[in-house]
């Protein structure tokens, strides 16, 4: 049995990289600094092993055989899932290259919140280390923080030292929008978050209202949303009176149509801020399960993030057409790969279309697709890279165990090479 | 396999050699000498009437990282307008102001050059910038490390360690990052933009450190100098774009005392207050002191008018670049408290007055600059310009009266404003290669490359001789890379893999008890998990590492 320290994790999105794990074999158990998130999903057995292809256990070859035959002569075929780590990027975007096929991350319909917003009008925003250095104020709207993240308070904001705060026990918390589910806002002191909740459809007119109060514009109604708008004003003047104040919000979390323009607000009134003789950053959270990883690498390969496709022999991005569900929806789609090598439950979406699942092990289906081939996770069976939610790290991940599961990279590289 | 490229006229300025007709030899990947005695050749080249010069070396161009990536993010339109579909041997991708990886790769090699630096790798990010270049096939190329702005240099100066110690953390990090130069961009002003400073001259405090720009480009270059890294201080000034910056670029060079220094893009920082928009050329100024200290080399970051984007590291300039952002959208980072970012799209127009004279401004820098030893040819990509408008700067540097022309139709007033169109100087091939070839490799110290006598590595590029040196150097009729043959009249024939240059200075060990500590308490990963392995760049099957002589190495 060995203890492996330091341990970064793929599954929580912040980047922790202080996990111990017990190694048994292809046991693992994390014995120092897990949480609700990344504790199962390191600890989660290996149950498949074999790939199948029509539900009977198959050699390695076989499978990717029988792949590459089902791809072979496709006009559209759809890589969705695209849960891995840099080098199964890389291969799945080869891949996609060669068969014409359209890319599109599982998460993207929520990353596009935040790409729109991008593409439109920019931002400014911050890294989890001047978070937990600098930040005297962190405003979350629309999000259970500690839901996303259980480590994210402990780890960012209430570190016993910083380095620009005499004590970050002071650090003020606001939530905008959702109520934080548990304590992990609180600070060590007992000082509680201040909490204005709204219902989610509202939260575009109450985050409008706070951005025009932040430029000092008047407001002629006394609540929106049911939140006053003296408390606004409230959140309003502790902005603009904070030396490094950080606004964080989860694109996903924002789950209503055209959220992108409630994102667009959010980083506007940062940039707001920077306007008025004091700083303030935008803080989107995500990285969960390889998202952003899947973005910053298509991003260099195509200048696109992870919804573009192929099929005119060179990257087309369309932030709506390329969705998975709706080109299979709607017919346009001829086959089906999924790949997702952390999650066993985000299984891929049930079609009658030849499908090629790259799967964690374990992973059932309502429909057993044509090809099942369990693959190894980044940061457990095989080294790698994926990147954190604020985009500029990328965690080197380490290989725990030796369970003998293929990566990403060799079994799209293979079925590439067969075709 | 022995080739021979027959009867070229060979510019290797390396060698000394301007023009003299001939033949080089080909073998494992390396020029020989011609062998003795009978031999056979496998394939043989005639490059009579041909042009020979080694791989051309971009010695600064933002091809991996970060801020890079942003840029492409953040125009989807910029790509559409330029799309690259996949062949046979080559990936699909995008190009124009900001290209996707492969396609950097495929357009540089298309234009003769065989390596690219990035010069702004930030060390959080050093990974990012790694695995970009990584993907970017046919080149060779490295990185210059940020320092300057990282939390735990200014507390260092701040507590007056001691040059050994900084010397120390230096060389720690630039084999932490696996560079082969140290940057440092807004001395200390990345750092102060986060304490809400929004301007920061060569000798104003850091707000919270009462640290000094130039307090930090002495350490930096003095640690540069005593670890015995070839590239000198790569330096992105302070003050990039503010009118009047002449004199705080005049004082860099004066205050810096005779140490080696690279100032970069020089061109955004060489502006004058004269004239009615009190914006004017300090080229003249620059040029002479650029002359006169032998300590300093500079490349130009030549503007050339078009959409472009820029991205830099420097937040607290970007920001306030922020307002010419066109399409108006842009993006700046606070970034680990080790550095920042910004990204601003810019269109520079030749009706626009600013942007004429920026034009103007840097082709008098490379004109009135004696020494094409000491000055680097570069749009800083794709800050100035996409790297693909290098022909026609080159045809600019070395065709006057095409120059003349283009300097009738910019913004009368700039035309006013500029001497260049009384400057007869035309470059010669032989300086172009220079500046291109084995200049940039003497100044990052990479050995082997950038000449063409047996022993260097087979980077040539073979040019037809054209008086039209725009399309002369658009389209090379060969390019060998380490001896394999990758591009034939302008286009890619064969692709491989280039390496990854680096130098390893060594650090005492006691250099990481006091950042182990400093990780744990204030940063957010462990140290152990920030140093790239070696193996995290040759894992793939791909990748190598070519680790350079430091100065003072018995080679």
């Amino acid at each position: 049995m060995a203890e492996i320290t330091e341990v970064p994790s793929p599954f929580c999105g912040i980047g922790t990289d202080d996990l111990t794990i017990q190694v048994d074999g292809v046991l693992l158990k994390v014995v120092k600094n897990g949480c609700a998130v990344n504790t199962p999903a390191f600890e989660q057995a290996i149950t498949d092993i074999r790939p199948r292809v029509d539900g009977k256990e198959v050699g390695l070859d076989v499978a990717v055989t029988k792949a590459a035959a089902l791809l072979k002569d496709t006009n559209l075929p759809v890589i969705g899932g695209c849960a891995t780590d840099v080098n199964g990027m890389r291969a799945l975007l080869a891949l996609a290259d060669r068969s014409g096929a359209v890319v599109d991350n599982m998460n993207f319909t929520g990353a596009r919140n935040n790409f729109l917003a991008l593409q439109d009008s920019g931002w400014m925003n911050t890294t989890l280390a001047e978070v937990k250095n600098r930040c005297d104020l962190l405003l979350v709207v629309g999000v259970d923080l500690e839901g996303f993240s259980p480590r994210f308070f402990e780890r960012y904001l209430w570190n016993e030292e910083s380095m620009f705060l005499e004590d970050t026990g002071k650090r003020e918390v606001i939530y905008l929008g959702k109520a934080p589910s548990g304590n992990a806002s609180t600070s060590p002191s007992g000082q509680k978050a201040l909490v204005f909740e709204c219902a989610n459809e509202d939260l575009p007119d109450v985050v409008a209202v706070l951005r025009a109060q932040v430029k000092g514009n008047p407001i002629r109604v006394d609540s929106v949303g049911g939140i006053a708008v003296a408390d606004l004003q409230a959140i309003a003047d502790k902005l603009l009176a904070a030396r490094y104040s950080v606004v964080t919000w989860a694109a996903d979390a924002l789950a209503y149509s055209q959220a992108e323009l409630t994102v667009q607000t959010i980083s506007e009134m940062v940039k707001d801020i920077n306007n008025q003789n004091t700083r303030s950053s935008g803080l989107p959270l995500g990285g969960k399960e390889g998202d952003q990883t899947a973005n910053q690498v298509c991003g260099w390969t195509t200048g696109y993030p992870a919804r573009t496709r192929f099929s005119s022999g060179y990257p087309e991005y369309d932030p709506f057409l390329n969705d998975t569900n709706l080109l299979l929806a709607n017919g346009e789609a001829d086959a089906l790969v999924w790949v997702q090598a952390f999650n066993a439950k985000a299984a891929p979406p049930v079609t009658s279309l030849p499908t090629i699942v790259l799967g964690r092990s374990g992973m059932t289906f309502a429909k057993e697709p044509d090809v099942f081939i369990p693959i190894g996770t980044p940061g457990i069976d095989h080294a790698g890279h994926a990147y954190r939610m604020d985009n500029v790290i990328a965690i080197r991940l380490k290989k725990l165990r030796e369970s003998g599961l293929p990566s990403t990279f060799d079994v799209l590289n293979a079925i590439e090479q067969a075709l | 396999m022995l080739i021979k490229l027959t009867g070229g006229a060979v510019y290797d300025p390396a060698s000394g050699i301007d023009g003299a007709k001939q033949d080089i030899y080909i073998q494992d990947g390396r020029i020989v000498d011609k062998p003795a005695g009978d031999f056979k050749v496998d394939k043989e080249y005639d490059l009579t009437g041909k042009v020979v010069m080694s791989g051309a070396i971009d010695m600064h161009t933002h091809i991996g990282g970060g801020k890079g990536n942003i840029a492409r993010i953040l125009l989807p339109e910029d790509h559409r307008a330029d799309p690259v579909a996949r062949t046979d041997i080559t990936r699909s991708g995008c190009g124009h102001a900001m290209p996707s990886t492969f396609v950097t790769g495929y357009r540089y090699a298309e234009m003769g050059y065989t390596a690219g630096f990035e010069p702004a790798v930030l060390p959080v990010n050093a990974r990012q910038a790694h695995m970009e270049m990584a993907d970017i096939p046919i080149l060779d190329k490295g990185g210059y490390v940020l320092m300057g702005s990282d939390d735990y240099l200014l507390r260092m100066l701040t507590a007056k360690k001691d040059q050994k110690a900084i010397n120390d953390y230096v060389a720690w990090t630039m084999q932490a990052a696996k560079a082969i130069g140290v940057k440092v961009v807004n001395p200390g002003g990345i750092s102060a933009f986060k304490f809400n400073q929004r301007k920061l001259d060569l000798d104003e405090q850091n707000s919270h450190y009462g640290v000094t720009p130039r307090d930090i480009l002495r350490v930096l270059a003095t640690a540069v100098k005593e670890l015995g890294i070839t590239h000198p201080l790569h330096v992105h000034g302070c003050n990039l774009g503010v009118p009047g910056n002449m004199n705080t670029t005049l004082d860099t060079i004066q205050g810096i005392g005779g140490l080696p220094m690279h100032l970069t893009h020089i061109q955004f920082h060489s502006y004058g207050t004269e004239g009615d928009f009190k914006f004017s050329s300090g080229a003249a100024e620059i040029a002479e002191a650029v002359n006169k200290n032998k300590n300093i080399t500079i490349d130009v970051g030549q503007i050339l008018f078009g959409q472009t984007v820029t991205a830099s590291g420097d937040n607290m300039r970007q920001h306030a670049n922020h307002k010419h952002a066109s399409p108006n959208k842009w993006v700046t980072m606070d970034i680990e408290c080790d550095a920042g970012c910004g990204v601003v799209p810019f269109k520079y127009k030749d009706k626009n007055f600013v942007n004429a004279l920026q034009w103007a401004i840097g082709l008098e820098t490379f004109l009135l600059v004696d020494d094409p030893w000491r000055i680097f040819l570069t749009t800083d990509h794709p800050n100035g310009a996409p790297f693909t408008s290098y022909p026609h700067l080159i045809r600019l540097l070395m065709d006057r009266s095409f120059r003349n022309e283009v300097l009738s139709t910019i913004h009368p007033e700039a035309q006013k404003m500029t001497t260049l169109a009384s400057i007869e100087r035309e470059y010669s091939l032989q300086e172009i290669a220079i500046m291109t070839r084995a200049g940039a490799a003497r100044l990052i110290g990479l050995q082997d490359r950038g000449g063409l006598s047996a022993g260097n590595w087979a980077d040539i590029t073979v040019y037809t001789d054209n008086v039209d040196r725009q399309l002369m150097f658009e389209k090379p009729d060969y390019v060998f890379k380490d001896g394999e043959l990758v591009v034939v009249d302008g286009k890619v024939v064969h692709t491989k893999w280039g390496t990854t240059h680096v130098v390893k200075p060594d650090w005492d060990a006691s250099v990481e008890k006091d950042l182990q500590k400093y990780f744990d308490r204030f940063l957010t990963m462990k140290l152990g998990n920030f140093k790239i392995s070696d193996d995290e760049i040759t894992e793939d099957g791909r990748g190598s590492l070519t680790v350079h002589p430091l100065k003072g190495d018995v080679a």
